[in-house]
């Protein structure tokens, strides 16, 4: 592993905490798009070109903005009054330790050697262009779609209704 | 154990951690945006497990992890939509995002 590795780790995973544990929901935003952002450097350490600047066009650039909106349209930026965890959050926070626990036990304890350790793949954009056309055809219509529907119905569901609204 | 962690077990337990960290603030949070931007964190370290072992699978070249985290990264981005347009809309009946004063499924 180098230190570059460590480093973005290190920044992903301080976004992440951060995401989860500030007061401010704005602030929260702002953390996670901390997170998203070492994603896509891990990405591209990765030799994935394509999925780290998708990542970044499509988290950093839309999710994120999609949640300061939701967050300013809904006045969450305001501090609740119970404190920002439910009571619950002892159990919550077990089930996610206990989940953490059984992943990590699983990566460092498998025995599987890949065989594919130095390999560098290059991928060009005309590959994944070629495959999207080809073998992924159906999956990419379907995703158009989903899409399509998926905006179509978050447009209707936030649709401001003047007969019903309070 | 740990000075032998090899890259791609680096990167899966970089993913263990955000997907950790994520259910625990979906879990624990009190602010239905919040409990979404822990989703999102899952799903991201679900995309990240799967552009690894695409990285470091025996066959790089069929792209096949790479594929699907690119049509992952498509279907979150549409349940991100969703899902803060189901926030808004219920914020304007309830006038919170808290998810304990969430409590009626009558609008």
């Amino acid at each position: 592993m180098t230190i570059v590795f460590y480093l973005i780790a290190a920044i992903t995973i301080a976004g992440a905490l951060a995401a989860m544990l500030l007061k401010s929901t704005v602030h929260c935003a702002l953390a996670l798009t901390i997170a998203f952002a070492g994603l896509a450097v891990q990405f591209l350490e990765l030799d994935a070109q394509f999925a780290g600047f998708a990542q970044i066009l499509v988290y950093i650039g839309a999710v994120a903005i999609l949640v300061v909106f939701a967050i300013l349209l809904t006045r969450g930026s305001e501090a609740p009054k119970g404190g920002v965890f439910s009571k619950s959050w002892p159990a919550g926070l077990a089930i996610a330790a206990m989940v953490f626990a059984v992943l990590g036990w699983a990566v460092l304890s498998s025995t599987s050697v890949l065989p594919n350790e130095t390999a560098k793949p290059t991928v060009s954009v005309l590959e994944i262009g070629n495959a999207l056309m080809g073998r992924y055809v159906l999956p990419l219509e379907i995703i158009a779609v989903l899409l399509t529907s998926a905006l179509i119905g978050a447009v209707i569901v936030a649709k401001h209704e003047k007969g019903s609204a309070k | 154990m740990i000075g032998h962690v090899t890259a791609l077990q680096g990167y899966l337990l970089l993913a263990a951690v955000l997907f950790a960290i994520g259910l625990a603030g979906a879990l624990t949070r009190r602010n239905a945006i919040l409990v979404l931007i822990g989703i999102e964190l899952m799903l991201n370290a679900a995309n990240l497990n799967l552009i690894a072992f695409w990285r470091y699978g025996p066959h790089p070249e069929a792209l096949t992890g790479m594929m699907f985290a690119i049509f992952s990264i498509a279907v979150a981005a549409a349940e991100a939509a969703v899902g803060l347009g189901l926030v808004i809309h219920i914020y304007r009946f309830t006038q919170t995002t808290d998810l304990g004063q969430m409590n009626r499924m009558k609008g």
